[in-house]
């Protein structure tokens, strides 16, 4: 019998090793895995790159583990929140390194990884700083940068309901990166508030197959 | 001479939204641009976090937690909408399916190039979002700005001073004093609020304008 469902964060997250890089979904909190991100709090996980649109908010999640000290780095689109006091400490103190990312690029980078190909030309900050160091090509009388696939060590994931074979489903727009991180890293692990039974979930309506997905933790 | 008010240039921005387009509204100023639709049009709003369909603010019993817009805001979505993942939206904006992209700016130069992601104030991380997948991918950049800055200073200008979000990009500028269109032979003034001249309006902007020949008052509803 296939069962993803594990006991506790503490065993959803084991194995996850100080320096790994980490795709956190979400955008702000929705859809954010906090108790999978508290659980990496308590664990003590050292020197993580964490991918995630936002650099936390509050005192909670992303925005606890900055503070604790134990991001060395953010991949982002736009750091800050409307609370993004952790962050902002950090960043001001120099105790944290920001690459800033497009967001479409920082969701298709992922997916280029997923699909296992090596990257993609893409229009977006070509003439800008943001693109400095890059690839130029032009392709069909247009200019390209490229851009370099991103796979993480670990996907941290929220979804609304997940079945033991690790089919999900999300709510409204608390889907956001979630599929894509799903499909992007080793060891894809989720959060839930709903376990059903197989079947439960309509074959039409899972957003995410099981077959991207290792471990599941109620909530 | 009166200068728009923000809902003022919202509302202008709206009229010239057509029926059956998609848009993005970018945070800030622009969002409030689908409160100023006019009567009979349908337009079908995209949210960069995964919304076709979007509507207006929730009322008291149907704020959801689940469903936010690009600035983090509660939102509703109206019937005939869809939920999709990050990267069908920014397939959706980069590809070239959106008819309009609506953003605020810092400064947009007379070739259309735009700033409005960072001003290198080093007490603040810089945050891009989606602006620049937007910039390059919508059929069409139109951006809402006020015309000079607190102390006087024009955004209109030759060439951006703060990095930019892309190059050559929009297409028609709205401002508290004027509509302006960007356009090969250069910026084109298209209308004027009423009490300033066109002499007036250059020295407030930096780039060289042309006044169109039939170049109108800029009136705006609502009168707040």
């Amino acid at each position: 019998m296939i069962n993803k469902q594990v006991a506790s964060v503490a065993a959803a997250l084991e194995g996850i090793r100080d320096g790994a890089t980490i795709l956190s979904a979400g955008f702000g909190a929705v859809g954010a895995p906090d108790d999978l991100l508290d659980g990496l709090l308590a664990m003590g996980v050292r020197e993580l790159v964490v991918v995630s649109n936002n650099a936390g908010s509050g005192t909670r999640g992303l925005a606890a583990l900055i503070d604790a000290g134990l991001v060395r780095k953010v991949i982002c689109s736009f750091p800050r929140t409307d609370d993004p006091r952790a962050f902002d400490a950090a960043y001001k103190a120099g105790r944290i390194e920001l690459e800033l990312v497009p967001q479409g690029i920082i969701s298709e980078r992922m997916r280029a990884g997923a699909a296992g190909l090596g990257g993609f030309y893409s229009p977006v900050g070509v003439g800008t700083k943001l693109v400095d160091g890059k690839e130029e090509r032009e392709i069909d009388g247009k200019r390209y940068v490229f851009e370099k696939p991103l796979r993480g060590d670990v996907a941290l994931l929220r979804a609304h309901r997940a079945d033991r074979w690790g089919n999900l489903a999300y709510r409204k727009s608390a889907r956001n990166f979630n599929p894509v991180m799903a499909m992007a890293a080793e060891l894809t692990v989720v959060q839930t508030k709903q376990l059903v039974e197989l079947g439960d979930i309509d074959p039409e309506c899972v957003h995410t197959p099981g077959i991207f997905v290792d471990r599941v933790v109620v909530v | 001479m009166t200068p728009l008010s923000r809902p003022q240039m919202a509302w202008r921005a709206a009229q010239d939204i057509e029926n059956g387009w998609c848009v993005n509204l970018g945070i800030g100023l622009p969002t409030i641009v689908s409160d100023h639709i006019p009567p009979g049009r349908e337009i079908v709003f995209h949210s960069e976090n995964g919304l076709l369909g979007m509507g207006p603010k929730p009322g008291p019993n149907e704020a959801d937690p689940d469903l936010i817009n690009a600035g983090k805001g509660l939102t509703t979505l109206i019937t005939g909408g869809s939920f999709f993942h990050h990267a069908d939206a920014f397939l959706m904006i980069r590809g070239g399916h959106l008819d309009l992209s609506i953003m605020g700016a810092f400064e947009v130069s007379e070739r259309g190039d735009l700033a409005n992601w960072t001003t290198e104030d080093p007490n603040f991380p810089p945050g891009v979002g989606g602006a620049m997948d937007l910039a390059v991918g919508a059929k069409r950049v139109r951006v809402l700005l006020e015309h000079t800055t607190k102390d006087g200073s024009p955004r209109i200008k030759v060439k951006c001073a703060y990095p930019l979000t892309a190059e050559r990009c929009v297409s028609r500028i709205y401002t508290n004093l004027a509509v302006i269109d960007v356009t090969p032979e250069g910026l084109i003034v298209r209308e004027i609020v009423d009490g300033l001249s066109f002499e007036e309006l250059q020295q407030k902007t930096e780039a060289p304008l042309k006044l169109a020949n039939d170049w109108r008052p800029l009136v705006a509803k609502p009168a707040h």
